[in-house]
C-alpha cells in the first residue's frame, strides 16, 4: 500500500520516448493539465468553505485539554 | 520483539455549538455522548468502574499526594460525567471539555488505524444524534454540534491526542527517556498534522509541522494539562504491574491520514521494542530537547538541523534515519531478516515515506496529514495571493480537521481521490461495533453486546456483572490484555445464552 504512490510516476516515466520529439510542447501540456488539475481541486473545496473565515475563525475557542 | 504489542489511541475531539459560541463545552460534550448512548444502546448503561484507576501513579516510582494534584488531574473520580462502554471495547466519554474516544486493545498498528478511524465515525454519529435531537438532552445550548480531529483552537488552548504501549516492566525508565525523547523530537516531520500559526497563541506568522509542539514546555513530567512533558510518566499500565508499564504518551498530534496514524503507532512501537532489549547504544541526545522540538516543528523545509550525541549536526529526517537503521538491524538480528508480516510493512512504509521526505516533502502529500494540507494551503496561496496571516489558510487548517464528510477538508481531498487510505469504509463500519478478536477487548465488547442487561460495569480490567441470585455485583478481572480474546473465550461465550451461565463456567475452574 505504500508503493501506490509509484504508479503515477511511472506511467509517466513509460510517455517520455514519445514524448521526446517535441519536449517544450509535452512539458507545458502537461503543466496545464496540473494547473486545471489543481484549479478542480481548489473549486471544490471553495464551495464547501466556510463564507466568514474571519468570524469563523474567531468564534472556534475550545477549553484547554489534556 | 516486533511492532506487535498492546497499544491504542485517545482522541479529545474539538467540539463547537453552531450558532453558540459561548456555549459551555461541558455541557455540550455531555449532550453528545448522552445522545450516543441513548441512541444506540439496547439496554441499561454500563457504568465505567474506577476502581483500579490511578492517574497519579508516577513511573519513577512515587505517588503525587492527592491534595497537590491539580483539579483536571483527577480522572478517576466518577463526576457524573457521561460515559459509554461500547461493544468495538472502545469507551466514549466526557474528559474537561471535550468528548473524547478511547480506542479498544489493539494488537498491531493497522488495527490501531481501523478502531481509531472507527472512532471518528462513532464521535460523528454522536453528533448527528444530538444534533436531531432523537433522544438528545436538549437542557443546554440547542445548536448543532461540531466536531474537529484537531489539537488546538490558535488561541492558546490545546487538548490531546494520546498513545498508549504495554511495555515490560523491567524496562528501565531512563532508557526510556534517553532513547525515546530524540525519536520524539524528529518524528514529526512523519506524523505531524500541520499547523497554520506559531506560538501557543497562533499570532506568530507561518506553518508548522506539528498541532501540539508549541505547547510542550519540560523533557519529562506526571502532568498532562500544563507544563506539559516530551515524556509523561503517568503509569497505570491497566494490567499486572509487576510484569507491565504503559508508556502514555501525550506529545502527538491527532491524525487523521491513515498512513501518519500507521506511523507514528507503527515506528514507536518499533523504537519502544529496541529499547526493551537495550538493543539501543547509540547516543543520539538532542540538546536542548524542548527548544529542538519547536523548530523542527516550524521548518516545514526539514533543513533545520539538531545538535545530536557528541555534537554531531543532522536534520530530523537524518535522525529518523538513524532510528531506521538501528530497527532495521534490530530486527534482523532478531528475526534472522524474516520478521512477521506487519512489521516488514511498517519498515517498508517508513523507509518509502522517509525517502521522499528526503528528496522533496511533496511526495509525500497523499499520505502524510501535514503535507497534504501545507500542499492545500500552498495552491490557495499560489491562486489568491495571500499572505500568512490570511484568516482563510486558519479557516482551512481548522475545516482539514471537521469530522463532516460533506464539509471537512481532508474528506473533501479522500474523495477526490488525493489520499490514499489503508482501510475500507466497510472495515470501519464493522469496526464501529465490533472488537479486535485478539485482546481483551473481544470479551469486553461481546459481554456487553449480548448480555447489555447483566453488565453494570466494564473498565479496561473488568467486567461487572449484575446476575440473577447474586446479591452483589460480581467482578470479573480481565488483568491480562491478552487474553480474553476470541480464541480464549469465543467458544465459552457461544455456549451460554446467558449472563449467568457464562459467569458460573468461569468461576467454576
Amino acid at each position: 500500500m505504500a508503493q501506490e504512490h509509484k504508479q503515477p510516476r511511472k506511467s509517466h516515466d513509460e510517455e517520455e520516448p514519445a514524448d521526446a520529439a517535441a519536449p517544450a510542447e509535452a512539458v507545458s501540456e502537461r503543466k496545464e493539465q496540473l494547473d486545471e488539475d489543481i484549479d478542480a481541486i481548489l473549486e471544490d473545496i471553495d464551495d464547501v468553505l466556510e463564507t466568514n473565515a474571519e468570524d469563523f475563525v474567531k468564534s472556534f475557542i475550545q477549553k484547554g485539554g489534556q | 520483539m516486533s511492532v506487535r504489542r498492546i497499544m491504542g489511541t485517545e482522541t479529545e475531539f474539538g467540539i463547537s455549538v453552531q450558532g453558540h459560541p459561548q456555549a459551555n463545552p461541558m455541557v455540550a460534550s455531555t449532550r453528545l455522548v448522552n445522545a450516543y448512548a441513548s441512541s444506540t444502546l439496547r439496554a441499561r448503561r454500563a457504568r465505567w468502574d474506577f476502581e483500579e484507576e490511578s492517574p497519579l501513579r508516577d513511573a519513577r516510582g512515587f505517588d503525587l499526594a492527592r491534595d497537590l494534584a491539580d483539579a483536571s488531574q483527577l480522572t478517576d473520580e466518577d463526576l457524573g460525567l457521561a460515559n459509554v462502554i461500547l461493544t468495538n471495547g472502545a469507551r466514549l466519554y466526557v474528559d474537561h471539555a471535550h468528548p473524547e474516544y478511547s480506542t479498544p486493545e489493539c494488537t498491531n498498528p493497522l488495527d490501531v488505524v481501523l478502531w481509531d478511524k472507527a472512532g471518528e465515525q462513532v464521535a460523528l454519529d454522536a453528533s448527528r444524534f444530538a444534533s436531531v435531537g432523537a433522544g438528545a438532552d436538549r437542557t443546554g445550548d440547542q445548536g448543532d454540534l461540531v466536531l474537529y480531529k484537531n489539537n488546538t483552537d490558535g488561541k492558546g488552548a490545546s487538548y490531546g491526542a494520546h498513545e498508549n504501549y504495554l511495555l515490560r516492566r523491567s524496562t528501565p525508565f531512563g532508557d526510556i527517556v534517553r532513547h525515546l525523547t530524540p525519536f520524539f523530537v524528529s518524528r514529526q516531520v512523519v506524523c505531524g498534522a500541520g499547523r497554520v500559526g506559531i506560538g501557543q497563541d497562533g499570532r506568530g506568522e507561518g506553518f508548522q509541522l506539528s498541532q501540539r509542539a508549541d505547547f510542550f514546555e519540560v523533557e519529562v513530567g506526571l502532568e498532562t494539562t500544563l507544563k506539559r512533558p516530551i515524556i509523561n510518566t503517568r503509569d497505570e499500565p491497566h494490567a499486572d504491574p509487576e510484569k507491565y508499564r504503559r508508556l502514555h504518551v501525550i506529545l502527538g498530534d491527532a491524525n487523521l491520514a491513515e498512513t501518519s496514524t500507521y506511523l507514528k503507532v507503527g515506528t514507536t512501537s518499533l523504537v519502544l521494542a529496541m529499547i526493551e532489549d537495550r538493543f539501543l547504544t547509540e547516543d543520539l541526545r538532542v540538546s536542548r530537547a524542548v527548544a529542538s522540538l519547536k523548530a523542527v516543528s516550524h521548518d516545514p523545509t526539514l533543513t533545520h538541523e539538531l545538535e545530536v550525541g557528541d555534537g554531531r549536526r543532522m536534520t530530523a529526517v537524518q535522525l529518523q534515519w538513524e532510528y531506521f537503521h538501528a530497527v532495521q538491524r534490530h530486527v534482523a538480528q532478531k528475526y534472522a531478516g524474516d520478521p512477521d508480516e506487519a512489521t516488514r510493512d511498517v519498515l517498508a512504509s517508513w523507509e518509502s515515506v522517509l525517502t521522499r521526505l528526503e528528496r522533496d516533502p511533496m511526495e509525500c502529500a497523499r499520505e502524510l496529514d501535514w503535507v497534504a494540507k501545507l500542499r492545500l494551503l500552498q495552491q490557495y496561496r499560489d491562486r489568491d495571493g495571500l499572505a500568512w496571516s490570511d484568516a482563510k489558510l486558519a479557516l482551512i487548517d481548522l475545516q482539514y480537521a471537521d469530522l463532516r464528510p460533506e464539509k471537512g477538508l481532508y474528506h473533501r481531498l479522500v474523495r477526490g481521490g488525493r489520499i490514499e487510505r489503508l482501510v475500507t469504509d466497510e472495515q470501519v463500519q464493522r469496526a464501529m461495533t465490533e472488537p479486535p478478536h485478539d485482546t481483551r477487548a473481544y470479551f469486553r465488547g461481546q459481554c456487553l453486546a449480548r448480555y447489555p442487561d447483566s453488565i453494570a460495569a466494564a473498565s479496561w480490567d473488568s467486567v461487572i456483572f449484575d446476575l440473577p441470585g447474586h446479591d452483589s455485583l460480581q467482578r470479573v478481572p480481565t488483568i491480562d490484555p491478552m487474553r480474553g480474546s476470541r480464541a480464549h473465550v469465543g467458544a465459552l461465550l457461544d455456549d451460554h445464552d446467558t449472563a449467568l451461565g457464562l459467569f458460573e463456567a468461569l468461576t467454576a475452574g
